[in-house]
């Protein structure tokens, strides 16, 4: 159900924050304690989750989140664990959480099959990194039939004409790139997404949630100054990666998501 | 039938399309447009042609192979893309998307490469216009292509390793796409083959397809040693040769057959063959015929031949399969390889692992081919395989 994403952002706009929506691959640091680390990122403060599905050939993902999908996938991560895993975080934490994966895993399901299986583990919404608007029609459509919302992106590069129309399709919230690459930690804050959110508010009051290279407390709270949410990924799986076992990964990952939470709140 | 241009979604039929990330659609819709002003202006032709012509040595020849001839009973002729500056047929499509960079405004170049021919031609192509330019190659195929390795660095390229997968030319894709999706306000991503979101499978097929334009001149039945061709043959990996060579016979009644990488053979799982052991889906942006598992992760390829190695195929081949335009087959790495002898000790040529895929078609079919004009496309010569053949043999 897309709702519980809608109140998300309505309760943060009320509290003068941004959400916080961490990203994590599903399946590590094994299947069995994937949940372990989302229930800590959860306690620490986390609003609400992306489940990566890990996935071979992640077009849009830099080193970090490419290895983390090789070794979950490896571990035996994979569709049908990641879709047992959202499941199971919606579950116990009872957070809004949306899927990330590729168009491909969706059409090998079949994209009716995918979608009553995410609806079925209680998913909010999903993310499709090689997917535009132009492609994304039929997806949506599937989608919406089951009140899931389709994502759409906005990069720094996506002209007005692009912009119109990714907000005619009504995303249950806009991706907005903050920079342009891939995943993964920049040293320098986004100079994008001031602006981009600026160019969304003129159209619409649809949400804009900040993602790609947003690695530090710092830049996090740049993003939650303007956006309404704010999406961590490459620096939070970088501490599961660099982790022994589970039980110091969640610990590491308590730490760092505490201090993203922390850097939510508007100036 | 044959498609002059793909709908307004970029598709053949179901395939092709654009499943790109955001960030890039912008520079794919500029790209549309700036090629299709170019190929519709005659200055854009009348440059890219006495290029062709005077540095690439356009057109290249066509050779009647008289003594394999005689030893099969068909009449073998080659199509001599072997014989193209750089080695190979790549360099028709860099000549053209190089020139069509400069006319963009953009500085820097990169390209993917597998068995290293389209990095060499890009490279190539770029210090003919003095323009920046990065390639990238997996490891693995640095260590089995160096010899085009050491070429594009001579001139003047930096060429990346790529460590992630299994380090061939899936991972090379990816990680110029990656490059271009960080770099994309001034760079061009000069892609090597008929594959990516549209309009690269059209605009390649646009610049390769003189392969076949050329053929139809060179063998337009007007005497008896130019005969029509009943039969051409071509190898597949992501397909650019073939489609240069087919794209102006589909539809007629020419016999048209794309021979993929069958590796170490189809029930070992480990080779090339998406469209002959495939399954539809997307890659790299396009929808097409691919190697994948039952939960759509995309497999490893394997082949001998670097350029063949790869888990995907052009969306234009996707939509000639199913539509019965071409018929695609696939050989063995062993039987390329004795291709490769065959023609070098028969004909005096060595060709490149990639082409002699096609050559191995024709041996093993001889029997039904008997007293017909086959054609090959001998899309580039084997230079930069002979230390991995000699290790093999």
């Amino acid at each position: 159900m897309s709702e519980p994403l809608t109140e998300l952002f309505s309760r943060c706009r009320e509290e003068g924050r941004a959400a916080l929506l961490p990203y994590m691959t599903a399946g590590l640091p094994t299947p069995e304690e994937s949940l372990t680390l989302f229930a800590a990122m959860a306690e620490a403060g986390a609003d609400g989750f992306e489940v990566g599905i890990p996935y071979a050939d992640p077009l849009m993902d830099g080193p970090v989140i490419q290895a983390a999908g090789e070794r979950a996938l490896s571990a035996g991560s994979g569709v049908e664990v990641s879709l047992d895993v959202l499941r199971e975080v919606v579950g116990s934490t009872g957070k809004p959480t949306v899927v990330m994966t590729y168009v491909n895993p969706v059409l090998r399901m079949g994209i009716e099959a995918f979608a009553d299986r995410v609806a079925a583990a209680g998913g909010s919404g999903i993310i499709i990194a090689d997917l535009p608007v132009d492609e994304a029609e039929v997806f949506a459509a599937a989608f919406r039939k089951r009140d899931i919302g389709l994502v759409l992106f906005v990069a720094p590069t996506t002209t007005d004409v692009r912009l119109e129309r990714v907000l005619a399709a009504k995303p249950p919230f806009v991706y907005g790139i903050a920079d342009l690459g891939v995943t993964g930690a920049r040293t320098a804050a986004s100079t994008h997404i001031a602006a981009l959110v600026e160019r969304v508010r003129r159209h619409s009051d649809v949400p804009v949630v900040a993602g790609v290279g947003i690695s530090t407390p710092e830049q996090a709270h740049a993003a939650a100054c303007v956006a309404d949410g704010v999406i961590v990924g490459t620096a939070l799986v970088r501490e599961v990666m660099g982790a022994t076992d589970a039980a110091s990964a969640a610990e590491a990952l308590r730490l760092a998501v505490g201090g993203f939470a922390a850097a939510m709140q508007r100036d | 039938m044959r498609l002059d241009k793909p709908d307004t979604q970029g598709r053949f039929a179901q395939f092709g399309g654009q499943f790109a990330p955001e960030t890039l659609m912008p520079a794919l819709e500029e790209l549309e447009t700036e090629f299709t002003k170019a190929w519709a202006d005659p200055g854009f032709h009348d440059e890219l042609n006495s290029l062709l012509r005077d540095f690439v040595g356009r057109p290249t020849p066509v050779y009647r192979a008289a003594r394999l001839s005689a030893q099969y009973g068909i009449e073998l002729y080659l199509k001599r893309e072997d014989l193209a500056h750089t080695g190979a047929h790549k360099i028709n499509n860099t000549i053209g998307q190089a020139l069509l960079t400069k006319r963009m405004g953009k500085p820097r170049v990169i390209a993917e490469t597998g068995a290293g021919q389209h990095g060499v031609a890009t490279a190539t192509a770029c210090a003919l216009l003095g323009q920046e330019c990065v390639v990238y190659m997996g490891e693995k195929d640095i260590e089995r292509q160096a010899l085009n390795v050491h070429r594009m660095r001579m001139l003047g390229t930096e060429v990346r390793p790529v460590t992630s997968g299994a380090g061939t030319l899936k991972d090379a894709v990816s990680a110029a796409m990656r490059d271009w999706v960080a770099s994309v306000d001034g760079t061009h991503y000069i892609i090597g083959s008929v594959v990516g979101p549209h309009p690269f499978p059209w605009m390649v097929r646009e610049l390769q397809k003189v392969i076949g334009e050329e053929l139809e001149t060179q063998m337009d039945g007007s005497a008896p040693e130019r005969p029509q061709p009943d039969v051409i043959v071509a190898c597949v990996g992501g397909g650019s040769n073939a489609m240069g060579i087919f794209y102006p016979y589909a539809g007629s009644d020419v016999d048209l057959v794309g021979v993929e990488a069958a590796g170490y053979g189809l029930e070992s799982g480990q080779h090339g063959a998406s469209l002959v052991a495939g399954s539809p889906g997307v890659i790299h942006g396009s929808m097409t015929y691919l190697l994948q598992d039952d939960q759509g992760q995309i497999l490893e390829a394997h082949s001998i031949s670097a350029g063949l190695d790869y888990p995907g195929v052009g969306p234009e081949h996707a939509y000639f399969k199913d539509t019965g335009l071409v018929r695609y087959a696939s050989v063995t790495d062993e039987e390329a390889l004795e291709a490769v002898y065959l023609l070098a000790s028969t004909e005096g040529i060595i060709p490149a692992l990639e082409s002699a895929h096609g050559l191995a078609w024709i041996i093993k079919e001889a029997p039904s081919l008997q007293g017909k004009v086959v054609v090959l496309n001998l899309s580039g010569r084997g230079d930069k395989d002979v230390e991995l053949i000699v290790e093999q043999s």
